[in-house]
């Protein structure tokens, strides 16, 4: 028992803990490098490729904050157009005050975050399948009050000014670098905060909600904080969804189907796991190009998909890649280096 | 005389028709290791629940440290000095067995930075986990997940420990593993307070024991008195349970 003891605490003393996988040096630099490569685009690709990608970017930004959201905080949420809306109609509200609205799009994330604090209180007295049902009442509600402003142009919507003057070409190529830095934004935002105190908290959350109250963890508040800086990256994306198609419309911007491509993304590609949206926007991006011409063929077969990807791949695309080849291009964790563990 | 370290005043909790807990009180004092036994259903999961704040009770108080903590929410009692084990073992089965343990050092214990590191490490080696520490805690046998609810009550920083059949399942040179564990832990000054069907395991290790039935209190005292206890003779089938046996008691 001495000799156990002397053990432990030479150990103790000798804990050496890194923070990156094996496979991260490399994932980063092809990281950067594809980063570089999105960046220089509008120089070298029509302009039809970089509209296209905006949507893309879009898409991966919402459903990385949708994947937040449930993956890691299991608030299933299907009201997230509450605050794409939100968002969207900030900046048409602050371009209209003669903000610039490239620089509407942040302010319209933290509109959003002041939104989100009482939406919060309302949403979190209800459980399960109640919050997923309420969170769309309370987007219904947004939308129905959102009409009734007329300042904010009505059920008809309205457009965005301010961005007018602007050479198309070069308005393009400025829409597009910010939509590619909504998403970089949300991916890094989501790996630091998951890289974090916090992060672990919000892990252990995700795996075992019980347990993590008896290990310390306020799972209210980190509920909470996932709900907020999901509603920012919503709102954020609202915005740039504004300044990409230089109009709004309440319908259309409150629509739940933002809600189901954020689902179906996030399923697909894997929950719980920063990879699983990148890699399911892609699929899904891919899925809506190549089925574009078969009407309402293209909703069957991508409910069919996503159908078959929560039956038989739980873990979704990433979580296969991940159980074959223990990739991981966001390492989150840790990794203890003693002499005797492996 | 000191503050006891946990006091129960007249608790009551049922669900339905179902009595979990009948003005039940009871006293622990700081560095004491107490036994609880009692047929299946006698509430003492529930009790644990009601000490560590999953569950609240109908009517009466919970002291921890001269503190009123009836209202106080789970995770604020671990940081106040509780740590609990399940009885199902609820591991965080996406993150490795270290982290598992740290998260408890971070949100339970308040530590930072290699302090954290440290107090977890330090914990798996008590736990027999260290060589484990770089795996999921999904990939975990029983043993070691059992051993893992004791890791990251631990890694809470506890003042009081409760530990909730973590004995039951294991083999023989197990048991006598994991006594040592909690012996070695009791001498430290740890409070304890150990459900268990593993009836020779408690009385090697704690002072005294309470038998639980019908959520109240029916014996409670020196170990060997309570098992020779007449009442809790008869709520083992008439039997009494084996001291030096491993059996399955009171199902």
């Amino acid at each position: 028992m001495t000799l156990s003891h002397l053990l432990s605490e030479r150990a103790a003393a000798a804990v050496d803990v890194r923070r990156a996988a094996r496979t991260s040096k490399v994932s980063g630099g092809v990281l950067l490098a594809l980063v570089v490569l999105l960046a220089a685009l509008p120089y070298v690709v029509f302009s039809d490729v970089t509209d296209t990608l905006v949507n893309f970017f879009v898409l991966v930004a919402l459903a990385g904050m949708w994947n937040l959201l449930a993956g890691f905080g299991g608030l299933v949420s299907v009201g997230q157009q509450a605050f794409i809306g939100i968002g969207a109609y900030s900046v048409i509200a602050l371009a209209d005050l003669g903000v610039q609205p490239y620089l509407a799009v942040p302010l319209a994330a933290l509109t959003c975050v002041v939104f989100a604090v009482p939406t919060s209180w309302l949403a979190f007295r209800l459980r399960g399948d109640y919050f997923a049902v309420g969170t769309w009442v309370i987007a219904e509600v947004y939308r129905l009050l959102v009409v009734r402003i007329d300042a904010l142009g009505g059920a008809s919507g309205k457009g965005l000014s301010g961005l007018s003057g602007l050479d198309p070409a070069l308005r393009g190529a400025l829409t597009y670098w910010v939509a590619l830095t909504l998403t970089l934004a949300t991916v890094g935002g989501c790996y630091l905060l998951l890289r974090g105190r916090v992060g672990l908290s919000l892990m252990a959350v995700r795996d075992e909600e019980t347990a993590a109250s008896a290990a310390g963890i306020d799972v209210t508040r980190a509920k909470r904080i996932v709900y907020l800086v999901s509603a920012a990256g919503c709102g954020a994306a609202g915005g740039v969804i504004t300044v990409s198609s230089l109009s709004v419309n309440p319908d259309a911007i409150f629509n739940v189907q933002w809600s189901a491509y954020m689902i179906f993304i996030v399923v697909i590609g894997g929950i719980g796991f920063i990879e699983g949206p990148l890699i399911g926007a892609v699929v899904f991006f891919a899925l809506q190009q190549l089925l574009a011409d078969f009407g309402s063929w293209y909703l069957v077969i991508l409910g069919v998909v996503g159908i078959a990807a929560a039956r038989w791949l739980p873990g979704g695309l990433w979580g296969l890649v991940r159980d074959r080849t223990g990739l991981s291009l966001f390492p989150v964790g840790y990794h203890v280096r003693t002499g005797d563990v492996r | 005389m000191a503050e006891p370290l946990l006091r129960l005043e007249s608790l009551s909790k049922s669900f339905g028709q179902v009595t979990v807990a009948k003005d039940l009180a009871l006293s622990l004092d700081p560095g004491e290791a107490l036994g609880i036994v009692g047929p299946n259903g006698a509430g003492k999961t529930s009790l644990f629940a009601m000490i560590s704040g999953d569950l609240r009770p109908d009517a009466g108080t919970v002291w921890l440290d001269g503190r009123d903590v009836t209202g106080v929410p789970p995770h604020a009692r671990t940081r106040a000095g509780i740590g609990r084990t399940y009885q199902v073992p609820r591991p965080f089965t996406h993150l490795s067995v270290f982290e598992n343990v740290l998260v408890c050092a971070h949100q339970g214990a308040g530590l930072h930075g290699k302090q954290a590191w440290s107090q977890a490490m330090d914990v798996l080696e008590r736990t027999g986990l260290a060589d484990l520490a770089n795996t999921a805690a999904g990939r975990l046998t029983l043993l070691q997940r059992k051993r893992l609810e004791v890791a990251r009550a631990l890694g809470t920083g506890p003042r009081l420990l409760l530990l909730d059949e973590v004995a039951g399942g294991l083999t023989e040179p197990e048991v006598a593993e994991l006594v040592e564990v909690i012996r070695r832990l009791h001498a430290e000054g740890l409070g304890i307070v150990w459900i268990e069907h593993v009836v020779h395991a408690l009385v090697k290790t704690v002072a005294r024991m309470i038998c639980l039935a019908g959520g109240d209190v029916v014996a409670d005292g020196e170990p060997v008195a309570v098992l020779a206890d007449a009442k809790v003779r008869e709520l083992y089938l008439g039997a009494g349970p084996e001291t030096g046996l491993t059996d399955e008691e009171g199902s």
